[in-house]
């Protein structure tokens, strides 16, 4: 049984080369990261995001957002949020997921809600809030959600918290 | 159930976490006379840092880890973390495991909607309903067994394949099992889903619109019995669902009725998926071996699969090693959480347990 099977590769579909053409509409306020079949991210500033999110929604028709990933960069010392869209009516998208990702930094960790363009995002920012530390402004409620109310230790998800009782690598 | 007194006609119930029908799972509930005014969930009680836990350990190792947060569903919550490493370590697996992942799968989904189909039931007050799919369910567990080897979780589905081959013996017995339960399933449809104690609880009652189910984001029975003929098997086909035959269900009138017939309507379409597999699976491996230290490129990848609840998916984050660098969880019962206010504030007491179940929210796995 060999191990080096390589995947085929797959092309664009055209729904989502019209995707890449029309995100040639915010100009530089969002940066294409990849774009592969059915997977496609784009990058955007904290200062730009509220309105690249309604240009996804109204432009782009994803209409839905599944998740949202936190993810602590310590050697570059920024937060990477990343909202992810899916789309129930919108033509040909079904398949697609779409991501929007925004780095904050580590020491400012400050980024505009998307809850009045998105109102599923509730849930998932609080919980990016609270095992990330970042603030959300303009959400209405980032209290405890997961974690248990009497924590009073740093973020969790953050690489400086250890799980107590793990080795890392090299140790 | 612990209430208090807020204003002269109000009270604030609080459900769970002990209270058995609830789960590990805290909501809070105002009332006024009959009506609930207003509900504040409150999860986080089995909460074990399952994402912050993969971190820590190398791509197989943290398979069984995770496969305990969805105890019920146990195939489909790894299915898309191993697609999305088998998509980081660039490899494609051969085509019969995938047919094998298919088989399990299904055999999953019968396994979860018959242990919602029980507590369904007991939520009713028809404790028949709770014995007879409980008592099924049994026999599907140990049809799992035969392929799993173990008879809840049996981290079947790793990146590389599956772990073993079917034996001979499983397809005249998964016939047999299948004739077996298509005469029960008329059963449950006489003593449960046509009476009018069901009907009464169910007809009308916590209606969630078709653009509210969109906005919202819900995924799963929720989302088909709102009008959406949506399934991550027929949108974004992966294995081989594209060559079976199966209908995805989906009903206009958007209320209890509607999610607990999709799910009636799902076994059966499960049932008949894993027939078509039986007769198309080809010989060949099952696995490609990968080391137990198995380096992932570096990159990102984004797995999703229709697990028994809804879609899941994995957004998976590495940066080369051979552990990732972070995993996120995206749980159809976490997703469905924002439908449970909506739907319970403006209904009366009594219909909380039915519109409460009917969401199949499971507190392990949207707690990760």
């Amino acid at each position: 049984m060999s191990s080096s099977i390589t995947a085929p590769k797959q092309e664009l579909s055209p729904a989502e080369k019209a995707i890449v053409d029309s995100i040639g509409q915010l100009g530089d306020k969002a940066k294409i990261a990849y774009v592969r079949p059915k997977r496609v991210k784009i990058l955007a500033s904290r200062e730009n995001i509220v309105e690249v999110a309604g240009f996804v929604r109204d432009v782009l028709k994803f209409d839905h957002i599944a998740n949202v990933t936190g993810t602590d960069f310590p050697k570059d010392k920024a937060i990477e949020v990343d909202y992810h869209f899916e789309s129930i009516d919108g033509p040909g998208l079904r398949s697609l997921v779409f991501s929007l990702g925004c780095r904050v930094p580590t020491e400012d960790p400050v980024l505009p809600s998307l809850i009045e363009v998105f109102p599923a995002v509730n849930y998932h920012e609080r919980e990016t809030a609270e095992m990330l530390g970042v603030v959300f402004k303009g959400h209405p409620n980032l209290s405890r959600f997961l974690l248990p109310e009497d924590w009073d230790d740093i973020p969790p998800l953050l690489k400086a918290y250890r799980l107590p009782g793990r080795l890392e690598a090299g140790e | 159930m612990i209430t208090q007194q807020v204003a002269e006609d109000k009270l604030t119930v609080s459900i769970g976490p002990q209270h058995p029908g609830a789960g590990h799972f805290r909501f809070t509930i105002t009332v006024e006379g009959d009506t609930i005014t207003d509900c504040v969930p409150d999860p986080g009680y089995v909460h074990r840092g399952a994402e912050k836990q993969t971190e820590y350990r190398n791509y197989l190792q943290s398979i069984p880890m995770l496969e305990r947060s969805s105890l019920t569903d146990v195939t489909n919550i790894i299915m898309p973390y191993s697609m999305a490493s088998e998509e980081l370590m660039g490899i494609e697996i051969p085509p019969r495991a995938k047919y094998l992942r298919m088989i399990m799968s299904e055999n999953q989904r019968i396994i979860s909607h018959l242990y919602w189909l029980g507590i369904q039931g007991i939520f009713l007050g028809h404790s028949t309903m709770f014995m007879w799919p409980l008592g099924d369910r049994d026999i599907f567990i140990d049809l799992g067994q035969m392929i799993g080897g173990a008879r809840i979780t049996y981290s079947y589905a790793i990146p590389g394949g599956v772990r073993n081959d079917m034996p001979e013996s499983f397809k005249p017995r998964a016939l047999k099992v299948f004739d077996y339960f298509e005469k029960r399933l008329k059963d449950y449809e006489r003593i449960f889903f046509s009476s009018p104690l069901f009907l009464k609880r169910t007809l009308g009652v916590g209606v969630l619109p078709r653009e509210d189910a969109i906005k919202l984001g819900v995924v799963g029975p929720v989302l088909r019995a709102s009008d959406v003929k949506s399934d991550v098997r027929i949108d974004e086909p992966y294995n081989f669902y594209e060559d079976v035959d199966f209908e995805v269900p989906s009903f206009k009138e958007c209320d209890t009725y509607a999610r607990c017939m999709v799910h009636l309507i799902e076994m059966r379409q499960s049932m008949r998926i894993i027939r078509q597999c039986l007769e198309k699976i080809p010989q060949g491996p099952v696995r490609v071996k990968l080391s137990p230290q198995q380096r992932a490129n570096a990159g990102e990848a984004y797995g999703r699969v229709e697990a028994s609840r809804g879609a899941m998916g994995f957004h998976i984050i590495s940066d080369g090693s051979t552990k990732p660098y972070r995993v996120k969880i995206s749980v159809p019962s976490f997703r469905n959480l924002i439908a449970l206010p909506k739907l319970l504030i403006g209904s009366h007491v009594a219909d909380m347990p039915a519109i409460y179940w009917s969401l199949d929210y499971w507190p392990v796995e949207a707690d990760r």
